[in-house]
């Protein structure tokens, strides 16, 4: 790979053109304000055609993503993104499309994604408006409160949230003007009922819970959290981010839960990260299916392009194979962790789901007597090898967490082949620490300065 | 293995208060800028501020996590560390050194609910 991080604008050379437009035929404007009169031409870079494909071309041959590699990435679900999708969202009578225009046909895809999910969540109507997950879970809560005012109980301002949580349900539910009560875990992972009983009271608007949860186990008691949050006038939210494991399986409606959002862009194989948009659509249960016109949290339908990619992929796979999705991402994780935990401590046995979280090698370093190396290290070394690192420290739950999420779109030579270098990183570890701790070593970047870049950030370009 | 300081009382949230007459300067503990790692940024709250025990008054942000800061006792915030803002590394440098607040306390009787440097030390596993 050749490094490349060179900006548009250094390319530029006064005078060149990639392209000629034809000579103005329209009078210049008279009478407009001095003030909002333009005095000279703009900054724009002046490349030619061939001098900007190459510019971006190698520019994103600095990116890693899916498409390039595999990339664990956890609670993220990174799976390959189907080319077909593409292709349905690139048609003329759909990419054409303005908002205002009458369609028929883009109508009848909302309607269909809505009964789709509607079937494979066991909640009643979507609202496509949300445009990411987060997004969605404020919209979760504006609909959660409004729930409660319609009912006329202006009381309910606490909503629970474990410290499992992705850090978005607390700061969603800080954002939406309720106040945020942490619950506890078990030592197994699951949520403390009985810590949860002594929280609940006519103040409880709801609970936010992700199932599996980030340790990628399954809250086994969800149905008693359910009827517990119930019994005091709580609604249960869903988190969507953690759905891949359970599409076409197991229903987050059936399991007591009245308002949730999908992460399209995770569970339906639509770009994600720097290639999205997201789509977060939130779904509810009968009783507040009325919100849904009381709260407006974006214009027209949300990312109409997204929605018909994951609409694709839905078709395409259809009920039988949605239910394979989970069986195969399951079966994945379970395969990395049992091959894995003799070098890297599993902090919680059992099966898991979709994802697992390690608590760092065995040789964790912080011995002085054993070398050993930290799950920053590790995550570092990975890229060496051409593999994207899984999710660190998070969830905060453990030390040195190391969080991976397979996907069910990898065959089991590139599982295994993660498996082999994770091995051989953990022998590094303990045989000479520092390869790890100067790693990456191949990669255009080794290690920013993040503390610096925190503490001191600089925020625009600067030639140097 | 943490530094810890005789003569301090420390809370469950890993603050460190050193009373001075009436006034309580608050910081966190060594253990506690150990855990979080290089610290980013320290969030203060504004003199005059007032806090019940246990009351969250601000949070130090560091390159892994944020983490809410707790206060250890009632009062009135009477002076802030402003230096912390442009130099949240003083913090990682001298943990007990950097203090954030100073809080004039309300309910001195509430320092004996803290524990001693021994009762903290056991806490930490150290």
């Amino acid at each position: 790979m050749k490094y490349y991080d060179k900006l548009i604008f250094e390319c530029s050379k006064p005078g060149r053109v990639g392209y000629t437009l034809p000579a103005n035929a329209f009078p210049k404007a008279e009478g407009l304000p001095q003030g909002l009169c333009r005095r000279q031409a703009p900054a724009l870079p002046e490349v030619s055609e061939p001098e900007v494909v190459r510019h971006y071309t190698l520019l994103s041959q600095m990116n890693f993503g899916v498409d390039s590699g595999f990339y664990p990435l956890g609670s993220c679900t990174m799976k390959y993104n189907p080319k077909i999708n593409e292709e349905v969202a690139a048609m003329p009578a759909f990419a054409g499309l303005h908002p205002l225009q009458s369609a028929p046909g883009a109508e009848k895809v909302l309607e269909e994604m809505d009964k789709a999910l509607a079937e494979i969540t066991g909640l009643s109507r979507f609202t496509f408006a949300p445009c990411a997950g987060a997004h969605g879970e404020l919209t979760g809560l504006m609909l959660m409160r409004q729930y409660h005012l319609n009912r006329g109980d202006n009381a309910r301002t606490k909503v629970i949230v474990p410290d499992s949580a992705h850090g978005t349900n607390p700061a969603s539910a800080a954002v939406a003007g309720l106040e945020v009560v942490e619950v506890k875990s078990l030592s197994n992972g699951r949520v403390d009922v009985e810590a949860l009983k002594g929280l609940l009271d006519e103040h409880v608007a709801g609970m936010m819970m992700t199932n599996p949860n980030t340790l990628g186990l399954f809250e086994t008691q969800i149905e008693e959290i359910a009827a517990l949050v119930h019994g005091v006038g709580g609604l249960m939210y869903y988190d969507g981010a953690n759905m891949n494991p359970l599409m076409g399986l197991v229903r987050p409606g059936d399991m007591g839960f009245d308002i949730m959002h999908l992460n399209l862009h995770k569970t339906f194989s639509t770009p994600h990260g720097g290639g999205g948009p997201g789509s977060g659509p939130v779904g509810v249960a009968a009783p507040l299916v009325p919100c849904l016109d009381q709260i407006r949290v974006s214009a027209w339908h949300g990312n109409f392009g997204v929605i018909l990619r994951a609409y694709a992929y839905i078709l395409m796979l259809g009920r039988e194979h949605l239910a394979k999705v989970g069986e195969y991402a399951v079966l994945s994780a379970n395969y990395i962790k049992e091959c894995l935990k003799d070098v890297y401590k599993l902090p919680i046995e059992g099966v898991c789901k979709h994802e697992f979280v390690f608590d760092g090698l065995v040789n964790d370093g912080a011995h002085d007597e054993v070398p050993g190396a930290t799950t920053l290290d590790v995550a570092k070394r990975l890229l060496d090898f051409g593999f994207h690192a899984p999710t660190i420290y998070f969830p905060l739950l453990f030390h040195q967490a190391l969080m991976i999420e397979p996907t069910e779109t990898e065959s089991k030579e590139t599982i295994d082949a993660f498996i082999a270098v994770m091995r051989r990183i953990a022998e590094e570890a303990a045989e000479d620490p520092t390869l790890l701790q100067e790693a990456p070593h191949t990669t255009p970047v080794s290690r920013p300065d993040e503390t610096t870049a925190a503490r001191s950030p600089i925020l625009t370009f600067q030639d140097a | 293995m943490s530094k810890i300081i005789e003569g301090l009382k420390y809370s469950e949230s890993h603050e460190w208060v050193k009373v001075e007459g009436n006034v309580a300067v608050i910081g966190v503990t060594d253990f506690a800028q150990k855990e979080m790692g290089d610290i980013t940024y320290v969030d203060v709250p504004d003199v005059d501020d007032s806090f019940e025990a246990g009351e969250d008054f601000g949070a130090l942000e560091s390159v892994k996590a944020s983490s809410d800061l707790y206060c250890p006792v009632s009062g009135k915030v009477v002076e802030v560390n402003e230096e912390l803002e442009d130099a949240p590394e003083k913090v990682n440098e001298d943990a007990f050194a950097a203090w954030i607040i100073k809080v004039e306390m309300s309910d001195a009787s509430e320092l004996d609910a803290l524990m001693d440097a021994a009762a903290y030390k056991a806490m930490i596993g150290e």
